[in-house]
Formats: structure tokens, sequence, C-alpha cells
């Protein structure tokens, strides 16, 4: 298995976050969360609807500002105030819904709104080699033509080539937001490969995902919120499916995740 | 001296490409590109074949009707002049319906325009370049105006610009008055549509025209080759060539026959709205083909979210869309009074409109944003002056004419909704 391959964990983290609050007016969504992601591992952030997981990742994308705490990038503080920011930092976002252009082709896609240029007119010759080096770095072999337009591609197709797009621009940190939620069996098989070569590659990997099946199959640690706040964010070698379900549901299992009082308070 | 390394250079086999993409290459041939284009119009993917089919369907139709008038020389130069006014209109539509929007304003900006022009000749005495420059300055300032009602402020284009077609033409009847019209007399605009460009001068332009084209299209297909990146084989880039060469030839032939009515006096060569129309065409293509903006139209026309995200200005993008539209307009509404030497209250009202939105979507361009090309302003443009150059020579009445060219838009609306439904159930 491919999870759990036993990396020690005290190097920098690509991204840490410490002690995150948000609140979008009266209703707190995220109290005092902290984070590690590290290079070359794929952190799976899970978490019931609702539990703040796509706050925190706007948070890190620059869509939301924090209301308290710090974000570490590579062991620096930095504050990111725009989408704009966070891809200088090398932080790249894929969303659910793709943001590909179905009337471009793979390439146009990949370079949308970063077109290489000489002069006014567009490079299309190294955009297109940049593309196809990107993918064949990946060893993503599903595609007929990066000249085929996005509209043909079947779902699979189109998260991988959303993923592609991000690891084009040098990024350290790629958050995937469910990218295998709406694939059948082969295509999940497909984009859970391309997660792992991306960790292998040196990317820092966020995995937001409900199944837990792909959790345990690609991740190497295993982030839980609970209510907005952060049960456990550990190796996965550490739980088991049950006690991460347990986190997810309960905010605690065991030994690992929210004191026994503060679940109380937490559920008052 | 013998090597066990495969020499991978130069072999151009299908699926030789290292990164798997065999598909760049699947068609490498003249009978596998046919088959993929089958495939592609089969997938609703219609592209140029409508308006292509068309133009030689009703070209037959009115040949047949008419032998002794429709195809000579005197009415394929009569029908270029016919054409330019719609296509250059049709031309700034396929800009706005590229984002999915509508100009139903276009054609009476057209009129505003002409008429500014016209006064500034007929009653402040301007140079013509004066004139001219204000027309199109005017057309500019309304796009703007256009531009902003729609990207900044959000109202929907097509009440905006049904707002507009009713103001402007109160405009345009302001600045002509009731009942009156302003002659255009000016040598240099009247040329636009009386005078033809000298026979040997007009075979150079041809010429020159060809081998630019052939030049560009095999420099790209050999650069394409060498890095080994997708591209077409050979013999479809040579029969688009030869296509092209043949088209331009042949017109450039008619058009360099004397046409003069009577004996005595020589009146050749092609008109000059058509090196306009070309020009045009060739700035557009670039524009939307090869920079940046016009891949951000593309974008913002299927996706504006996608674009938005691409940290695109859809806004920007829409205004200077509105302003491409309403330019192209000024420009179509000066040829269009050089052609009827004059302007009137009711210039670029009636259905100047309409044969423009019926050019674009004929030509292949989508009324659902996302699909379009300055050539099918060309295509679509013929197909509409030929249906009106024919209805003109078969003599039938004024109402036919409404009918039928309102039931051509219709069918090219139908053909577009229908193509793009297959093409979303097909995955093309």
């Amino acid at each position: 298995m491919s999870a759990s391959t036993g990396r020690p964990e005290d190097g920098t983290p690509t991204l840490e976050l410490r002690g995150i609050d948000k609140s979008f007016g009266a209703v707190q969504v995220l109290h005092g969360v902290n984070m590690k992601v590290y290079p070359g591992q794929v952190t799976a952030l899970v978490g019931d609807n609702g539990a703040g997981k796509s706050t925190l990742i706007k948070s890190i994308a620059g869509i939301h500002t924090i209301d308290a705490g710090e974000l570490l990038f590579e062991g620096k503080p930095v504050s990111i105030s725009g989408p704009r920011e966070a891809a200088a930092l090398g932080i790249e976002i894929v969303y659910q819904d793709l943001a590909l252009a179905d009337n471009l082709d793979v390439v146009q896609n990949m370079f949308l709104g970063r077109e290489r240029k000489n002069g006014i007119v567009l490079d299309e010759i190294s955009m297109e080699q940049a593309a196809r080096d990107t993918l064949s770095k990946l060893s993503v072999r599903t595609l007929k033509s990066v000249r085929q337009l996005v509209a043909s591609l079947s779902g699979g197709q189109r998260q991988t080539v959303a993923i592609a797009k991000a690891v084009l621009w040098e990024s350290k940190l790629v958050v995937l937001d469910e990218p295998t939620a709406a694939l059948g069996v082969a295509q999940t098989r497909q984009v859970l490969d391309l997660v792992r070569r991306l960790a292998d590659t040196g990317h820092a990997v966020v995995f937001i995902s409900h199944n837990m099946v792909d959790v345990f199959e690609v991740a190497d640690r295993v982030a839980a919120l609970y209510l907005g706040r952060m049960a456990a964010d550990i190796p996965i070698s550490q739980v088991n499916r049950s006690q991460v379900i347990e986190l997810i549901t309960a905010g605690r299992s065991g030994d690992v995740g929210i004191a026994p009082a503060d679940v109380a308070a937490v559920e008052v | 001296m013998s090597t066990t390394i495969p020499a991978a250079t130069g072999e151009q086999e299908p699926g030789g490409a290292p990164s798997g993409f065999e598909g760049d290459r699947a068609a490498d041939s003249l009978g596998g590109a046919v088959r993929a284009y089958v495939d592609r119009v089969r997938g609703g993917d219609l592209g140029a074949l409508p308006a292509v089919l068309g133009i030689l369907v009703l070209g037959l139709f009115f040949t047949v009707l008419r032998p002794e008038t429709f195809l000579t020389p005197r009415n394929m130069a009569n029908l270029a002049d016919q054409a330019a006014p719609i296509i250059i209109l049709a031309m700034g539509l396929v800009f706005v319906l590229l984002l999915g929007e509508i100009d139903l304003s276009a054609g009476v900006v057209s009129g505003v325009c002409a008429a500014v022009m016209a006064k500034l000749l007929a009653d402040a005495g301007s140079p013509w370049y004066v004139a001219v420059a204000a027309a199109i300055l005017t057309g500019v300032l309304i796009g703007l105006f256009t531009g902003s009602l729609v990207g900044l402020i959000g109202i929907p284009s097509f009440v905006v610009t049904l707002a507009l077609f009713l103001g402007w033409q109160g405009f345009t009847l302001r600045l002509i008055g009731e009942g009156g019209t302003v002659p255009v007399r000016d040598p240099v605009i009247s040329a636009i549509s009386d005078k033809n460009v000298p026979v040997v001068l007009g075979w150079i332009l041809a010429l020159v025209v060809i081998a630019l084209y052939a030049a560009l299209q095999l420099n790209r297909w050999r650069v394409q080759r060498a890095k080994n990146l997708a591209s077409q084989p050979l013999a479809v880039v040579l029969v688009r060539i030869g296509v092209i060469a043949l088209v331009v030839v042949l017109v450039t032939a008619v058009l360099s026959v004397d046409r003069a009515p009577a004996p005595g006096v020589v009146l050749a060569g092609i008109p000059y709205a058509i090196p306009l129309v070309v020009l045009l065409l060739l700035i557009l293509t670039f524009l939307l083909g090869r920079t940046g903006f016009g891949r951000h139209v593309y974008a913002v026309g299927g996706n504006a979210e996608a674009a938005r995200r691409a940290g695109i200005s859809v806004t920007k993008i829409k205004v200077t869309v509105f302003v491409i539209g309403s330019t192209l307009a000024a420009v179509s509404g000066i040829v269009a009074a050089a052609r009827l030497g004059s302007v009137a209250p009711g210039s670029g009202g009636g259905n100047t409109l309409l044969y423009a939105v019926g050019a674009a979507v004929i030509g292949g361009t989508s009324l659902f944003g996302g699909r379009g090309r300055a050539r099918d302003a060309v295509l679509g443009g013929l197909v509409v002056a030929i249906i009106a150059n024919g209805l003109g020579l078969l003599g039938t009445e004024a109402y036919l004419n409404f009918i039928i060219t309102g039931g051509v838009l219709l069918l090219a609306a139908s053909v577009d909704a229908l193509a793009r439904r297959r093409a979303a159930a097909t995955g093309h």
C-alpha cells in the first residue's frame, strides 16, 4: 500500500496552521485549528458536512481572511490576502467544480489566464510542450490528445487536467477538493494514482474526501475536523477506518481526538 | 558502426510521440482526417459546413432560375458590395455572441455613426478622414457605454441593447431631421463601393494573399512536426491551401472581366469593399486566434467562472468586446453609406441587424457563446447577401423577402441549438 510510507515527520511542513479562528458574523466556523502538511505526503482532510473543510481551504487559498492564528509556509509566517498571493507562494487549489472551459482544449485550459507569449502573440509551441511535459511527468496516459477540447473528456480526464493544471505552476502545495466525488471505479483509480504521483514528485497534497476507502488508499496523514475543531492530525498508520469515522462523527476515538470535556462543551 | 539505440528522430509514425498522446497523430492520413471530420460533424461540430453548403445550393438555385443575370460579373461585383456591410456588422456581432451576449443595437449604431460622418462631410465640410475618424470614435464611445452598462452594472445585454436600439434611432433622427437624407458624395468614401482595384494590382494582391496564407500554414505545420506537437496531416494543409487559392483566383478572375453595361467604357477589377473585408478578416482572425485577449474572450464565453478564477477580468473583456462590436458597426455604417450614397433616419434600422445576426449564426457562431470565428461572418454574410440579391433578381415581393430571410435565420438558430444538443450528448 502506498499509505503509511513511514516517512519521518520531523522535517519542515510545507504548510502549518496554528490556532486558526474564523467567524462569519456571529457564527464561529473554525476554532483554533492546527494542521501540518508535509512535502511528499498526502494529507487527507476529512470531516462531516459543515465541519469547516471548505472554510479552511478557502482560508488557505486567500479567499477568506482569517480572524486569528498563524499560517506558516515552509516555516515562514505568511499572510495570504488573495488567490493571487496564494498562487505566488505555490499554493494551487483544485475546486470540486473544476473551473475548466469546455470550449477550449487541454493546453489552453492548463495555461488559462497565464498564457505564454512572444510579444502579443501566444506562444502555442512552448505551451503545448510544457503541457505535454507536465502530463508525462505525472504519467498521464489517458488523454488521446493535448489538443482535444475539454468538452470531449470524461470526468476522470477532466479531473486529471485540472490537477495537471495545478502542477504546471511549480506549485508546492496542491489542495484537491473531493476529486473523486463524481467518478466511476476506473476513473477514481486513475485520479488516486495521480494524487499519489503528485506526492511522490515532492508536492505537499491536501486531499479532501468523504470516501474512507480512498483516504486509506492514498493518504499518509489524516486530519479530521469536527465542528470547526481539529480532532486529530496524525499519521494514518496510527488509526483504522472505524476510528477515523468516530473522529468525524464524534470528534474523539479512544485516546485521540478532542478531550472529553471539550467534546461535551462543543456539543452543548 | 552499429548502434542498438533505435533512431527515434525523424520518425513520424502514428503514436510515435513519446508522451503517448497517440490521438495527436491518429488522423495522420487524408483518409483518417476525412473520417475524423465526418465524426466531428456527426458529433454536432458543424463548423463552416452549413454556410458553404448554403452558398453552393443558393448559388445553384438562383443560377438555374436567373441564368442570364445571377452569375454575371456585374452581379457578382454587386453581390460583394451588398455583402460587405452585412459581413462587417456580423464580424462585430461574432465577438459579442462569443461571450453569449447579444447586441440588438448594432444596426442602429451603424446608422448613428454613418449619420455623424455624413453630417460632418455635408454640413461642416470636413475632409473624409476627419469624418471617418469621428464616425469610428462615435462607435468606440457607444461601445464603451453599452459595455459599461452590461459589464459594470450587470444589466442583461438583451435589455440594454433593446433600449439602445430605440434610443439611438432617436439620435439618428435628430441628426438627419425628419424625412430628410444627407448625401454622401465624398469621392474617397464613395470609392469603397463605386471604384475598383486596378486589374493588375488586383491580381498582385490576390497572389500575395495566397502566398501569405500558404506560407503561414506550411510554416506552422513544419514547426509542429519538427517539435513533435499535435498537427494535421500535410495533405489536409495542402487541400486547405488549394481551396483558398482556388476561391481567391476565381473571384479575382470573375471580377477582372469587363462588366461595363455599354461598350466603350471599361469597368473591371475587384471592388474596394473586398480588400477591406479581407483586411478586417485577417486582423480579427489574428486577434481571436493568436492573442491572449482572443483566448480570454473564448474562455469567458465558455465558462465565465473558470475565467474569473484564472485571474481574467471578465468585466474588462465584456466592455472591450462591446467596443469592438460597435466600432465594427461604425465601419459597416460607413460602407453602407458609401454604397447607398446617402444616410437617412432609417439607416441601420429595419432588417440590418437581423441580417447580421443571421450571417454570424449561419456562418457557425453559436448563440450560446464560446464558439465562433471571424470567418463565420464572411461565409454567413455571403449566404444572407445571396438570398437578398437573388430574391431581388427574381422580383419577389417585399413581404416574401421578410418571411424568407426570417425563416433562414430561424433555420440557422435551430441548427445551432440542435448541434449544441448533439455535441452535449456525444461529448464533442
